[in-house]
């Protein structure tokens, strides 16, 4: 449990540095997940990755427990919203309209797209 | 000091421990209501735990800085939950990879859908320029967010906050609006969770269905990489 979880926390500092180190646009942890992933692959490819934390599941369980309370992260910075309740007075409504409507959109848009080139790739794999 | 209940509270309410105690023990509460309504969105756990604990730093006076100083260390597994998105990831890669194509196209599309459309929006709402900018990458997660929002010289705090109600009101929104499309390809409709409301509809998705809860993932990471580019452009190109 301990080495896995040192893993993914050391997946996300090499993301982190490598992130600021060459001013990358894209955020540390989103290369951690790339490494870890890799680590996973290479596993499965050669013995010699296949020991302490990437063995008998360990780092899949430390992951999994990670994630079964993913939701509970958020809280802290949306309890942020105490901060900003001038604003939210002042523009409350419009912010939260704005906010709404454009989910709806970016929801039905993405959504659409993806069932409409999924849908014309079985097409031409039928033919 | 021991006789004085008063002086108690100073001490607990300015150490890390209490905070910390009580946005466990509120989302813990959130959470079993939330399973008790069978998952029912309006019962989502972000939502109530954010205003239940806001109201009580409200009511007792206490600044949103103290109760970050005991909340931090949830805030701090974020990071290590991104990361730990590589084990689902890796366990379905063979329904990621024979859908690749489809996930790249939503990408782009749902992307500057929606970073234009809320633009748009709020300038037809005629909000400031500055709340404008700040809600402008709203679709991704906090903490990239956030970094977007301070290279625009926006409010990052603002931007925290509109991140962090469009996830819920996505989290919210997802299930009955796919639910009346008639979408039941849980690929899809996981993509466009993640991708519209991030990690809070990552973690609705992965209550509904595992696949969705995958494909959210995989959008919400994506959307990340996507939108720091995007942003920036759609801004010099939108913003008056």
């Amino acid at each position: 449990m301990l080495a896995s979880l040192s893993l993914i926390l050391l997946c996300q500092l090499i993301g982190e540095a490598v992130a600021r180190g060459l001013g990358l646009p894209l955020p540390g942890p989103v290369l951690g997940l790339l490494l870890l992933l890799i680590l996973l692959l290479a596993r499965d490819r050669f013995v010699l990755f296949a020991r302490g934390p990437l063995r008998n599941d360990g780092v899949e369980t430390a992951s999994k427990g990670l994630l079964a309370h993913l939701s509970l992260l958020f809280v802290p910075a949306g309890v942020g919203v105490v901060q900003k309740l001038d604003l939210l007075a002042s523009h409350g409504i419009a912010i939260i309209l704005v906010l709404a409507l454009s989910v709806v959109v970016t929801l039905l848009v993405t959504v659409l797209i993806f069932r409409l080139v999924s849908r014309l790739l079985r097409q031409q794999d039928a033919q | 000091m021991k006789d004085n209940p008063f002086s108690l509270w100073v001490y607990l309410s300015q150490s890390p421990l209490l905070w910390l105690t009580v946005t466990l023990l509120v989302y813990a509460t959130t959470d079993v209501v939330s399973l008790a309504t069978r998952r029912h969105p309006l019962a989502n756990p972000v939502l109530h735990a954010m205003w239940i604990i806001g109201a009580f730093l409200l009511a007792t006076g206490t600044s949103y800085t103290t109760y970050f100083a005991g909340a931090q260390f949830v805030h701090f597994l974020l990071g290590p939950a991104t990361v730990a998105l590589a084990v689902p990831l890796y366990e379905n890669r063979k329904r990621v990879v024979s859908s690749i194509v489809p996930m790249l196209v939503a990408l782009v599309a749902g992307s500057a859908t929606a970073v234009v459309s809320v633009v748009l929006l709020a300038e037809l709402a005629g909000l400031p320029r500055d709340v404008v900018l700040s809600l402008a990458p709203k679709s991704v997660t906090a903490g990239v967010a956030m970094g977007i929002s301070e290279s625009l010289h926006a409010d990052p705090s603002l931007t925290a906050v509109s991140v962090i109600l469009t996830g819920i009101m996505g989290a919210i929104i997802v299930t009955p609006l796919m639910n009346r499309t008639g979408i039941t390809d849980f690929r899809a409709r996981g993509f466009a969770a993640g991708l519209a409301a991030h990690g809070i509809g990552t973690a609705r998705a992965f209550q509904v269905d595992e696949i969705a809860g995958v494909f959210s993932g995989i959008a919400m990471s994506l959307n990340a990489l996507v939108t720091s580019f995007l942003v920036p452009i759609a801004v010099t190109l939108l913003v008056r």
